[in-house]
């Protein structure tokens, strides 16, 4: 009896060590990150190229996104424009498909359902999406980061899940006392569905403020691109003068190491996900679960 | 008592309010789901990019000019090759760990500790692509990445990690596994909590240890969830996603690093050859949608009733 609880305990503080180490594999390669960007020319001068942790935090790197470059601030705005107003028209869409979906009484529900399905199985393609949006001249407009992923049928369903999952008597009573459907829609399902809401919007958002790929299909003009393209930019060399602009480079007498202003750009774009992250993540887990029940 | 058969103008007017709901999600599937669909047929056509649309119906017809094309190019068995790859190493690598994570987290005692390490584990999942591989490059950099660091100071020489094509599936699969375990160990955690907890006060009376325990009552009490995962992972194997490859290739790094959707986007895209590039996408999305659906047919004939 002793010798096995010895062996519960020893594989306790084992699991311990393993996650610690787990989380370190996390945590480290951004942490690494982070310290390279404030390393400074003379450091490296004075060190060699590998250094873990800085002996004197340099910020000049930030200094020289935000002190010349109107850009870094335009991108962000940019940035924000698609996540808010991108996650806005989303919800609308498809809040409004989904409940309809999730209606039993309309007629040719699961026909639409199936139509709405098969999108999942099969699509055009790149080539054709891109045909189309050229066609329609979106091309350099900011509509065309919101409008082709105005509906993911993934989130779609999930949405029509959790409508499904408003227990029917409460409808039901509603129009015994003579309430219509916009009122069942406006006064019932939506307070009811909140933090499902919540977290469909939370899907669509981190969609926004991620994507990059449309984005670089569309957009030409490097003032209307977002964060993540500048970020991209950057780190494949693509160009690093012109999307900081010129002024961003002659606003300091010495300018950083590009490994300090490729990992400060990572900061920057990283930065408000990892603030926001800890208050949302458990929205997400719940998303999962939901998605994970067919319907 | 059996409903009255009433013409669907009936429905429409009754439900008119719903209906009119439902109209401007329909109308975006139609326009941007649909009319792509249809498009397609611009893989039998020559079609040239300053056609525009309406050059979709009158472009000339060649049938399977452009999927022979592609069969009989240097390109199709290399591009079906690395993706493939790709694809398998990032599954093979990934489901177990992520399996064994959740087996882990699952025996943590302390409540406060355990949603530390789920939060942690989920992390890299929201971080963007773009993200992802800055990170990368970071890390592999001659100058002053970490690994390179590493191997400097233990004597070794330091390696343009994704300037040399048989480094690229290593990273790749490495942070596909960084980037994914934490969040594919959800499900897994989540239908492990659904265990019957009598089992395990069983087990431990009659004196199995933590790992028979793992053994004989956690792993089999998942087993339906596993193998409706692993098989749903295999039906979507040729699915992968261009954006982290996009990122990190290079043309010297083509011959592991280039995969189909890659190739499409730099014929398509790039080279405007806009006909091979869909014939070319057209070929994969038709293989995978079949796999897909065999795969389904599979869970339901497992007795796991499908996805849908």
């Amino acid at each position: 009896m002793k010798k096995k609880l010895s062996g519960e305990k020893v594989f306790h503080i084992f699991d311990i060590i393993v996650m610690c180490i787990f989380m370190a594999l996390i945590i480290i390669p951004i942490f690494t990150v982070l310290m390279t960007s404030f390393v400074s020319e003379a450091e490296i001068a004075r060190r060699g190229t590998f250094i873990l942790i800085p002996e004197e935090f340099d910020f000049s790197a930030y200094q020289m996104l935000f002190a010349g470059g109107k850009n870094i601030i335009r991108a962000y705005g940019n940035t924000l424009f698609r996540t808010i107003i991108g996650t806005f028209l989303n919800l609308l869409i498809t809040i409004s498909l989904a409940y309809g979906l999730s209606r039993k009484e309309v007629k040719g529900r699961m026909f639409l359902t199936g139509f709405v399905f098969f999108t999942m199985l099969f699509s055009g393609g790149m080539i054709p999406s891109f045909i189309l949006v050229k066609g329609m001249g979106l091309i350099d407009s900011r509509w065309s980061m919101v409008l082709p992923c105005l509906v993911n049928t993934w989130n779609l369903l999930i949405m029509r899940n959790f409508f499904y999952g408003i227990p029917k008597s409460l409808e039901e009573a509603a129009v015994i006392d003579g309430a219509n459907d916009m009122q069942i829609l406006g006064r019932i399902v939506l307070p009811l569905s909140k933090a499902s809401i919540a977290t469909i919007g939370l899907f669509y958002a981190v969609g926004h403020w991620n994507a990059w790929f449309d984005s670089m299909l569309y957009i030409n003009q490097t003032a209307l691109l977002p964060m993540q393209n500048i970020l991209r930019n950057i780190i494949t060399a693509a160009s690093s003068v012109g999307d900081l602009g010129a002024e961003a480079y002659n606003s300091l007498d010495v300018v950083p190491p590009s490994q300090s202003i490729r990992a400060a750009t990572i900061v920057v774009t990283t930065l408000p996900i990892l603030a926001v992250y800890p208050f949302i993540q458990k929205y997400f887990v719940k998303g999962v679960m939901v998605g994970s029940v067919k319907g | 008592m059996k409903e009255k058969k009433r013409s669907l103008w009936y429905y429409l007017k009754r439900d008119k309010f719903i209906y009119l709901l439902m109209l401007p999600g329909l109308l975006w599937y139609i326009i941007f789901c649909y009319l792509p669909m249809f498009g397609i047929v611009i893989a039998f056509e020559d079609y040239k990019p300053f056609f525009g649309i309406e050059g979709i119906f009158t472009a000339e017809w060649v049938g399977f000019k452009h999927f022979i094309k592609f069969f009989r190019s240097a390109y199709c068995f290399r591009l079906i090759k690395n993706t493939l790859l790709l694809s398998v190493y990032s599954l093979i690598w990934s489901f177990p760990l992520s399996i064994m994570l959740a087996l882990f987290i699952n025996e943590l005692r302390g409540r406060r500790f355990k949603k530390v390490v789920q939060t942690v584990s989920y992390l890299p999942h929201f971080l963007s692509a773009v993200i992802i591989c800055g990170i990368i490059r970071t890390l592999t950099s001659v100058d002053g990445g970490l690994i390179n660091g590493i191997i400097l100071a233990l004597g070794g020489e330091s390696i343009h990690f994704l300037g040399q094509p048989e480094w690229f599936r290593t990273i790749y699969t490495v942070s596909e596994v960084w980037q994914s375990i934490g969040w594919e160990s959800i499900v897994f955690i989540a239908a492990m909590t659904g265990i019957d907890k009598e089992l395990y006060e069983a087990a431990m009376v009659d004196g199995a240890g933590v790992f028979r325990r793992m053994w004989s009552i956690t792993l089999p009490g998942i087993m339906p969830v596993i193998t409706i995962m692993l098989i749903l992972r295999v039906g979507s194997i040729l699915n992968l996603g261009y954006e982290k490859v996009l990122l990190l290739y290079s043309p010297q790094i083509y011959s592991t690093a280039d995969i189909i959707s890659t190739y499409v986007y730099r014929e398509g895209v790039l080279n405007q050859n806009y006909s091979f590039a869909a014939a070319v996408n057209l070929f994969t999305s038709v293989i995978s949608m079949i796999m897909v659906l065999a795969t389904n047919k599979i869970t339901k004939k497992l007795g796991q009733g499908g996805i849908w």
